[in-house]
């Protein structure tokens, strides 16, 4: 069963792959365009022959239509999707069934690596914890899938669209299911790849290239991390399978690294770079300009990847390695404070963004913040909690901003929109739902969760326990706001654009269907799973498969009443507030604005991160990479090399030539001059001996 | 005044030189080179043949005869080629046969 969960969707990939690559021969029989189709590499960089009308401009997609969709479509959406629903539904079996019936699984399937001391095979651990991320990722991925044949219906690339899709899902199973760090790493890779895919989908719009470009590399310094980890983890335990690093981590304590005369603690510093790795991933503060801009991707893959199920990888992967992390309180403290000011940070730029998805995208961030609160505060399962419920609420909001940029023919602008409730009431009401749930309204699963993550922030004993549980509280009290905001401009008051508003209509049922689900999800997710993640189920739930801070849960059912209602209280405020704002008085917020202009460009700018970072990496890397391309590769070395050497050779040759004259007489002077000096020699030198 | 070796090695030595010369200071007709090669073996021929007498030994002048034969092919075919080449280019001018340059 677990093989048929991980497997289905690569099935799925393979065959929609095949659908495009021959729907793509089909319709460029013999160009040599064909490649372009299929291969992802080339698609980016050469597809424009097949697109030379669009290739000039930054063209949205629905000028597609113009274009016949491929061939065997329908056939792709229907197998993939049919697959990911089946998966789908063993997933919820596998979780009662390793959950409660207590079945965990370790099934070995082939080996892989198996050099000297380094012994890495493939194969599928299902604990708890991988039970939790199965049904969230194929839940939603399935969802998605069905939604996405709605979305894309006017795009003539459909095939490739799923292929890609339920590549990123069997990538995302490998990476929960995998039983050692390098398989993890593989499925780590391989939903970077299908993001980076997936993002760049358009790939005619330079933007979207852009951002694909820019979240694949922004990984790739998370990664860097993530890989020095393993190698630590195997320099110090000799082997990266979780088992024996389990085992091996407790002996670990108080052992250090040296590093260039450094003494560094062993278990701190392999877990920062791990962290690191999960920084990258889950787009925390420093390493998080990828997210927003990863919004240029479809709007189905942002619910899906960038909201639900990659983003969380890194939150999965500190639970995973939770041994690792209770034993480095350092390191703790560090997630700690990354997570909550992720959690502040992203909750501040969200106050003042114009774009639908972009708000949504630093909601995300802010909210994966919070599941990094709880990892600091050792309430692994908390964390859990929220990937689990945030995984419904999120990508509810993701795809009824899907159905909302659908329905207004692909404005995304909420400035453009308002007044919208009436025309799309049912997005109008999911979207309130997902809305509810995000600030935590009391019984949604949002409230449940979040609220069990300040709580674990105010009873841990982490050094910035406090920092954490302040941030976290009043990120609270903003998401509301921010929230909300999205909902009145969105849905409430006078419609800003006419053109957009009458022409504004109810989305297909294929996406409606996956949005309700989500919708019920969204308050059905919290309640039921409460006791089993953040209560006193929790030890017979995770068993082994994460490794609690002992007291955490014990002391969080302690803490004073009055902290408890603080997150309700707070989301209560920015609703007034954002109700305030932009029902009652609209003008009060544009005086604002105006009367603190520095604070509003700043948090506009999104506190001026892609400029710092344009300005001390990427202008300077550009400098150096310019420099040896002009310098070191065009000066020096073909200087001095290749061009040099020719340049040589054909100055030696022009002169050998000028020396053939072709008058006959030159040569028998050459040749007298040669006979004169053999005869000499042999007349003087030969007389000598 | 008895005419010894001395005068017949000066007399192919005065030969060879001008054959020499007649090659490099031509600059007219190649007709002139082929010439002074004949010059050039002449001197030769001349010096077999002193030293042959000499010496006593008839050899030398064998070689002289063969040498001659050589001469005389030479010269046929020398003059074959150039009336072929007059044909083909329409001069035979030293300055103008210079196709063997690069």
């Amino acid at each position: 069963m677990i093989q048929a969960i991980v497997f289905l969707p690569l099935i799925g990939a393979i065959l929609a792959g095949l659908i495009s690559i021959f729907g793509a021969h089909a319709r460029n029989p013999g160009g040599d365009t064909v490649e372009h189709h299929d291969d992802a590499h080339g698609a980016d960089a050469h597809a424009s022959d097949a697109h030379d009308e669009h290739a000039a401009g930054d063209h949205s997609h629905d000028d597609h239509a113009v274009e016949p969709p491929a061939a065997g479509s329908r056939a792709a959406e229907l197998i993939t999707t049919g697959l990911l629903l089946v998966s789908a539904a063993l997933s919820w079996i596998a979780l009662v069934d390793v959950g409660f019936m207590h079945h965990d699984a370790r099934i070995a399937l082939f080996p892989w690596i198996n050099s000297g001391d380094l012994q890495v095979a493939w194969s599928l651990r299902v604990d708890t914890l991988t039970a939790v991320m199965l049904v969230v990722v194929n839940t939603i991925s399935s969802l998605v899938h069905l939604y996405s044949i709605g979305y894309m219906d006017e795009d003539p690339n459909r095939p490739r669209f799923f292929s890609y899709l339920s590549l990123f899902t069997f990538a995302m199973l490998m990476l929960v299911t995998a039983d050692n760090l390098v398989q993890l790493f593989f499925g780590w890779e391989g939903v970077g790849l299908a993001s980076y895919l997936l993002i760049g989908f358009w790939y005619q719009k330079p933007s979207a290239n852009a951002a694909a470009i820019k979240a694949f590399v922004v990984n790739r310094v998370g990664d860097f991390g993530f890989a020095l980890g393993i190698f630590a983890i195997f320099m110090l335990i000799g082997s990266t399978d979780l088992e024996t690093i389990f085992a091996g981590a407790p002996g670990l304590t108080g052992k250090t690294i040296d590093f260039f005369g450094w003494h560094a603690d062993a278990l701190t510093l392999t877990c920062l770079l791990l962290f690191m790795g999960a920084m990258g991933k889950s787009a925390q503060f420093l390493l998080h300009t990828w997210l927003p801009d990863a919004m240029e991707g479809p709007t189905p893959v942002s619910a899906l990847i960038h909201a639900a199920t990659m983003v969380t990888a890194g939150v999965f992967m500190v639970a995973r390695l939770s041994p690792l992390f209770e034993l480095a309180p350092n390191a703790q403290a560090v997630v700690m404070f990354f997570g909550a000011t992720t959690a502040f940070f992203a909750a501040t730029v969200g106050l003042v963004q114009n774009d639908i998805k972009r708000i949504v995208a630093y909601s995300t961030c802010s909210q994966l913040g919070y599941m990094f609160v709880a990892m600091g505060a050792g309430a692994y399962s908390v964390g859990m909690f929220h990937l689990f419920t945030h995984a419904f609420f999120k990508a509810l909001l993701f795809l009824g901003s899907g159905s909302v940029i659908y329905a207004m023919h692909h404005e995304q602008d909420i400035r453009n929109m308002g007044g919208l409730k009436d025309k799309i009431p049912f997005t109008y009401i999911v979207m309130v739902i997902g809305t509810l749930a995000l600030t935590g309204f009391p019984l949604t699963a949002g409230y449940f969760s979040k609220d069990a993550i300040i709580e674990s922030a105010y009873a841990s004993h982490n050094p910035l326990a406090m920092y954490g549980f302040v941030m976290t509280v009043i990120a609270a009290g903003l998401t509301s706001f921010y929230s909300w905001r999205l909902i009145f401009k969105t849905f409430h008051g006078e419609p800003h654009d006419q053109a957009h508003y009458e022409a504004a209509h109810e989305s297909p049922l294929w996406m409606l269907i996956p949005i309700g689900i989500l919708a019920a999800g969204s308050i059905l997710a919290g309640f039921p799973f409460k006791e089993l993640f953040a209560g006193h189920g929790v030890e017979e739930f995770f068993r082994e498969s994460v490794k609690m801070n002992p007291h955490i849960i014990e002391e969080m059912h302690h803490i004073p009443q009055t902290i408890a209602f603080l997150p309700t209280v707070m989301m209560a405020v920015g609703f007034v507030v954002s109700w305030l704002f932009y029902l009652r008085r609209p003008y009060v917020p544009v005086q604002l604005a105006r009367e603190h202009q520095m604070l509003y460009q700043f948090l506009l700018n999104k506190w001026y991160f892609d400029e710092l970072y344009d300005l001390i990496f990427v202008r300077p890397a550009k400098r150096i990479g310019r420099f040896l391309w002009k310098v070191g590769d065009g000066y020096i070395i073909d200087g001095f090399g290749p061009d040099g050497v020719s340049a040589r050779v054909l100055d030696v040759t022009r002169n050998v030539v000028r020396l053939q004259t072709g008058y006959l007489y030159h040569y028998a002077f050459a040749m007298l001059i040669g006979v004169a000096g053999l005869i000499t020699w042999f007349m003087f030198g030969a007389g000598v001996q | 005044m008895t005419i010894g070796l001395g005068h017949y090695l000066s007399v192919g030595a005065i030969l060879f030189t001008l054959g020499i010369l007649g090659i490099f200071l031509n600059r007219k007709n190649i007709i002139v080179i082929l010439m002074s090669i004949e010059l050039i073996l002449l001197a030769v021929n001349i010096n077999l043949v002193a030293f042959s007498t000499f010496l006593g030994d008839i050899v030398g002048q064998v070689f002289a005869l063969l040498v001659l034969t050589v001469a005389a092919a030479e010269a046929a075919i020398g003059l074959a080629v150039l009336v072929v080449y007059f044909r083909n280019r329409g001069s035979i001018a030293v300055e103008d046969v210079n196709l063997m340059k690069g």
